[in-house]
C-alpha cells in the first residue's frame, strides 16, 4: 500500500509549457504516473509530447478527470494556481515552486480551510509511492518499493535518505517532501497520521531542519499515537544562528529551533535520533531488526 | 532583507507611527548642524544591521551641537562589536542624529510571523528596552500576544486588550491603539517579516513614540516593493555573499577551510554537519539551488576557490530538479575559467542523469577525487584539507 498517491492517480501539470514543467511532467510519465493534462493560461489547445494543454484547471479536470495536480508556476502566480486547483475540486495539489511570498501562502492557507484539498509544499520535491507513481522532481530510479515511509522538509537530503534505504533493500512505502517554507500545506503530523493507517509502512524516517517547532510537535504526537519505529535526523547543527540557510524555514533565531534542541526533544519522545546523515538507513535497519 | 533604523522609521512614519525627529549623515560636521536644528541636545546612533548597539558603544547622548560632532566623529568609522555582529564587528558608515526624548515609560512592541499557527503575531510587553528573549524566558507572563488574521488585520478589541495590558490610559491609550494598528498595517502592506519597536516610549506629554525600530522583509516578496528594495545597503553585507546572490546562489561565509558546493539547503546543512562530525570545518554554506544553470555553477566554483581560507573543496550533488550532468558541466567550466586549480576537489554525484554527469567529470582535464556516499566524501575532503596545510 501507499498513502495519497498510487497507480490510479490521474495527474495534471500546471505550468507544463515551461522548461522545468515539461521536463518533470515527462519524468513523472516515464516513471509510470498517469499524466493526463497540462494547464497554462493562454496556451490551451496545444500538447506537450501528447499531453493535452488547457487554459484553466477546471477545463483540464472536466476533460480528463484529473484528480491531482503538480504546480511549476513561477512564484508571483503560484498561490493563485494553488487556489485555482482547489476551487476546481482537485483533491491533491503538489506545489514544487520555490520562493512564494509568505503573505501569499497565508491567503492560500485561509482559502484551503474552505476546500477539501490536500496541499503538499510549496518549495518541495513532491510525493512518490515507489513502483506506483510519482508527482514531483525526485529522481525515480533511486527509490524502491518497500517498508519505510519518509517525511522531510528538505529536498535533496530526502534523496540521500531514500538512497540509503534502497541500498539496504528496505525500500519505501511513500516519500513525502513537505517543503522548507514557513507556511506549508501538509505538516509532519498529517503525514504521520496517514502512515499510521497504512499497514505497508513499518517504520518512518523523519528529516527535519533548524527553525520552527514542527519537529518537536511531531515527536510529541508520535509518542502518543504512533506505535512503529521512527528515525529522525535534523539538519543544521553547524548553522550559525540568525542566518537564513536557503530555505525560508531554515533559520535559527534567539536559540529557538536549534538542531541540538530538536534532537533532544525527538530523543525524549522515543524517536531514534541519528547524528550523522550517512547513518539514517542503518538506524532504520536496526530499529526494524533487519 | 534587513534595513537600518533610520529607514525603518521613515517607513513607519508613512503609516502614522510617531518617532522622534532626526536625520541621517555620514559626516561629523553635519551632526553638529542637525543637533543644532533639533534644539541643541540629541542622541547620536550608529546605523548598522545589528542590535545591541547601545551596549557596544554605538549610541551616545550629546548635550550640545559641538559634542554631537565629536561623538559622531568617534562613532563613524568604528568597528562596532555587539552580540549580533560577531567578534569582528561591523564598520559604522552612517549615524542617525535624533532629538533626545523625555521618557516616562519604556515598552516593547513587535509584529512577526508565528509559523506554528500560520498567523502574524503581535507581541507587547511592559518590559521595554530589555532583551525580549530574556523577558520571554524568565517572565513569559509579561509578554502579551495577539494573533492577527492575515486579511482582517488586527481587530479593535485586540488592540484595546494590548493597550490595556500595557497600562496605557487616556491620551496615551488613544495614541497607543493608533500605533498598534498602524504597525500591523505596515507589517502586512510591506511584506515585512519583522517589525520591532524596542523601546516604545511614553513621553511626559503622553505621546507614544518608536524610539528604536527594526524591520526586515520577506526576500521572496521584494519584487513587489521596489521602494523597500531601494533601501538595501550592500555595504552591510558580506561582499562574497552579494556576489553569490547576483548569480542566484545562496552563499554564507563561515570560518572553516573546506569549501562546500551542494544543491538544496537541507543537504547543504547536512553536508556541513557531516564534515564537522569527521573533524573538519566548513568554510561556507553554498546552495546552488534547484534550477542552477551551468553558468551559475561555474561562478559558484569560482567563488569557492576565490576564498583564501579554502584548502579543499567538496561538491556534493544529489540531483532532482538540478540535473547532475548540468552541474558537472558547470564545475568543469568553472575549473577552466579559474585556470590552474591546485586545490583538491572531492566530488560526490547521485541522481538525475548521473551517468552522464560522471562521464563528464571522468573526461575532464582535471583529477577529481570521486567519493561514494556522504561519509566517504566527508572523510576524503577532511583528509585532503589536512594534507593541504
Amino acid at each position: 500500500m501507499a498513502i495519497w498517491l498510487d497507480e490510479t492517480t490521474r495527474l495534471m501539470v500546471q505550468g507544463i509549457t515551461g522548461k522545468e514543467g515539461e521536463f518533470h511532467a515527462l519524468g513523472c510519465r516515464d516513471y509510470g504516473t498517469q499524466v493526463v493534462a497540462g494547464v497554462t493560461p493562454g496556451k490551451g489547445g496545444r500538447d506537450v509530447d501528447g499531453i493535452p494543454v488547457f487554459d484553466t484547471v477546471r477545463e483540464a479536470r472536466e476533460a480528463t478527470g484529473a484528480d491531482a495536480t503538480m504546480i511549476f508556476v513561477p512564484p508571483p502566480f503560484a498561490a493563485d494556481a494553488i487556489m485555482e486547483a482547489a476551487e476546481a475540486g482537485v483533491g491533491l495539489v503538489v506545489c514544487i515552486t520555490e520562493g512564494i511570498p509568505v503573505a501569499d501562502m497565508l491567503k492560500v492557507q485561509e482559502y484551503l480551510e474552505h476546500h477539501p484539498t490536500r496541499l503538499i509544499g510549496p518549495n518541495c520535491p513532491g510525493i512518490i509511492s515507489p513502483g506506483k507513481a510519482k508527482i514531483g522532481i525526485m529522481p525515480g530510479h533511486i527509490h524502491r518499493a518497500g517498508r519505510v515511509g519518509v517525511i522531510s522538509r528538505s529536498g535533496t537530503l530526502t534523496y540521500e535518505a531514500v538512497w540509503q534505504l534502497t541500498n539496504l533493500e528496505l525500500g519505501q512505502s511513500t516519500c513525502v517532501g513537505i517543503g522548507g517554507d514557513p507556511i506549508n500545506g501538509t505538516n509532519f503530523i498529517d503525514v504521520l497520521a496517514a502512515f499510521a493507517g497504512d499497514p505497508a509502512t513499518e517504520a518512518v524516517v523523519l528529516i527535519g531542519e533548524i527553525g520552527g517547532s514542527a519537529e518537536e510537535e511531531a515527536a510529541a504526537w508520535v509518542e502518543e499515537n504512533f506505535d512503529r519505529p521512527v528515525v529522525g535526523f535534523i539538519a543544521g547543527r553547524t548553522a550559525p544562528p540568525g542566518r537564513r540557510m536557503g530555505h525560508a524555514g531554515a533559520i535559527v533565531s534567539g536559540g529557538k529551533g536549534t538542531a541540538k534542541e530538536k534532537m533532544e526533544a525527538l530523543a525524549d519522545h522515543g524517536i531514534h535520533v541519528v547524528e550523522s546523515p550517512a547513518e539514517i538507513g542503518h538506524t532504520v535497519a536496526r530499529a526494524l531488526g533487519a | 532583507m534587513k534595513i537600518h533604523e533610520y529607514q525603518a522609521k521613515e517607513i513607519l512614519r508613512r503609516y502614522g507611527v510617531e518617532t522622534p525627529r532626526g536625520e541621517v549623515t555620514d559626516e561629523p560636521a553635519a551632526a553638529r548642524r542637525i543637533c543644532d536644528e533639533l534644539g541643541g541636545r540629541c542622541v547620536v546612533k550608529a546605523q548598522i544591521h545589528a542590535g545591541g548597539r547601545g551596549k557596544g558603544g554605538g549610541v551616545k547622548l550629546a548635550g550640545s551641537p559641538a559634542e554631537a560632532e565629536e561623538l559622531a566623529g568617534q562613532i563613524l568609522g568604528m568597528q562596532l562589536v555587539t552580540h549580533q555582529t560577531g567578534p569582528e564587528g561591523q564598520k559604522v558608515r552612517k549615524v542617525y542624529v535624533e532629538e533626545a526624548s523625555e521618557i516616562v515609560r519604556e515598552l516593547y512592541l513587535s509584529v512577526t510571523l508565528d509559523r506554528g499557527r500560520g498567523m502574524p503575531l503581535v507581541m507587547a510587553s511592559t518590559e521595554g528596552g530589555m532583551d525580549i528573549e530574556t523577558v520571554a524566558a524568565k517572565t513569559p507572563e509579561k509578554i502579551l500576544k495577539e494573533w492577527v488574521h492575515p486579511h482582517l488585520g488586527i481587530l479593535s478589541f485586540q488592540t484595546r486588550r494590548l493597550v490595556a495590558g500595557l497600562g496605557l490610559e487616556g491620551n496615551a491609550g488613544k495614541a497607543g491603539a493608533k500605533l498598534v494598528a498602524a504597525l500591523v498595517r505596515c507589517y502586512l502592506d510591506t511584506d515585512a517579516s519583522l517589525v520591532e519597536i524596542n523601546p516604545l516610549v511614553v513621553s511626559g506629554d503622553s505621546r507614544v513614540m518608536a524610539l528604536d525600530a527594526k524591520m526586515s522583509f520577506d526576500d521572496n516578496a521584494l519584487y513587489r516593493h521596489p521602494d523597500v528594495q531601494a533601501m538595501r545597503d550592500l555595504a552591510e553585507e558580506n561582499p562574497m555573499e552579494v556576489e553569490a546572490g547576483k548569480h542566484g546562489l545562496n552563499y554564507i561565509k563561515l570560518d572553516g577551510n573546506i569549501g562546500c558546493m551542494v544543491n538544496g539547503a537541507g543537504l547543504a546543512m547536512a553536508t556541513m554537519d557531516i564534515i564537522k562530525l569527521h573533524g573538519g570545518s566548513p568554510a561556507n554554506f553554498l546552495d546552488v539551488g534547484g534550477s542552477a544553470s551551468q553558468e551559475a555553477v561555474a561562478s559558484a566554483f569560482g567563488l569557492l576557490v576565490s576564498d583564501p581560507s579554502v584548502e579543499a573543496v567538496l561538491i556534493n550533488i544529489f540531483g532532482g530538479i538540478a540535473r547532475t550532468d548540468r552541474i558537472a558541466r558547470g564545475v568543469v567550466a568553472g575549473i577552466a575559467e579559474v585556470g590552474d586549480v591546485t586545490l583538491p576537489v572531492v566530488v560526490r554525484l547521485e541522481g538525475t542523469n548521473v551517468e552522464e554527469g560522471r562521464r563528464i567529470l571522468r573526461d575532464a582535464d582535471f583529477e577529481f577525487l570521486v567519493a561514494d556516499g556522504m561519509a566517504d566524501a566527508a572523510k576524503k575532503v577532511v583528509a585532503a584539507a589536512k594534507g593541504g596545510k
